[in-house]
């Protein structure tokens, strides 16, 4: 049982290792010039105003919103689909009647302009 | 190697996890960090969950708290953040107070878990969750499987209306 895990546990050892060397690499081998502009964000560009971090917008804020209604949605999903071939066409239905109620709710979002950027 | 000596080294390796970002989350300044140390805490859970053959449970870790929770934080920061991020998870004066109270705990807890007889499950534990989980769900609860659907609604246009009243 815990061997099916064991590829789960190999893809995020090699994404760490690709975030990990990538920087691990330039940390070894890039040259040091440590002055003037090299410690602006951009070297030859624009000159930044003021900090980086800055307020957000609400609209980012609706998207989450959207996005964590959805989200529990799949979690009913879920268990429908690992069973869906033996529980037949009345489970079918049931999780049509589930996403319509869903879809209603985004149908309202879009018609509020939750979905619009301005 | 064989199959229990890898779950223990799982198990020690997952907890040292959990236990060091949950460390970091109460230690950084940054409380823009501390979300991320938290998700990675969230994510460690789930491979704990993993090894207790709970993998329905796993995925709703990750889906929802290294996801929809993670995610509600960090807007919830975004959305409230003071001027400077580096002061954001500041200790405040009860650190005394709280240090007393959390020792009490543990040392409570530790003795219960210490001097509790734990047995074993008399029933094996099933081989798959989620099937089980599934047939329950979609043929005996279906009342309240639908009432979750209206539940989600009920919060998706509520937040909408909120969220609206602040914009306007």
């Amino acid at each position: 049982m815990l061997s099916e895990w064991v590829g789960v546990l190999l893809f995020l050892v090699g994404g760490l290792a690709v975030g990990a060397g990538g920087i691990l690499t330039a940390f070894l081998i890039a040259p040091r010039r440590r002055q003037g502009s090299k410690y602006e964000p951009y070297e030859c560009g624009m000159e930044t105003i003021g900090p980086t971090w800055v307020q957000f917008k609400t609209s980012y804020f609706l998207y989450a919103l959207l996005f964590v209604i959805f989200d529990v949605e799949t979690i009913y999903l879920y268990p429908w689909a690992v069973k869906f071939q033996s529980l037949g066409l009345f489970a079918f239905i049931e999780m049509i009647i589930f996403i319509f109620i869903l879809v209603v709710g985004l149908w309202y979002a879009w018609k509020e302009g939750a979905l619009e950027w301005k | 190697m064989d199959n229990g000596l890898w779950l223990s080294l799982a198990f020690y390796l997952l907890a040292a996890t959990i236990l060091g970002s949950a460390f970091l989350v109460v230690l950084l300044r940054n409380i823009v960090h501390s979300v991320l140390w938290l998700a990675v805490c969230f994510v460690s859970l789930a491979g704990l969950y993993l090894t207790l053959d709970a993998d329905f449970l796993a995925a709703i870790q990750v889906l929802i708290y290294a996801g929809a929770v993670c995610i509600m934080v960090v807007f919830g920061i975004m959305l409230i953040q003071r001027a400077d991020m580096k002061q954001t998870n500041l200790f405040n004066k009860q650190t005394k107070a709280a240090a007393g109270v959390v020792a009490l705990v543990l040392a409570v807890t530790g003795y219960l878990s210490a001097v509790t007889q734990w047995g074993n499950a008399k029933t094996p534990v099933p081989k798959e969750t989620v099937g089980s989980l599934a047939e329950l769900m979609l043929t005996k609860y279906v009342i309240p499987f639908e009432v979750a659907a209206i539940l989600l609604l009920v919060a998706l246009v509520g937040a909408i209306i909120i969220a609206k009243e602040v914009k306007g």
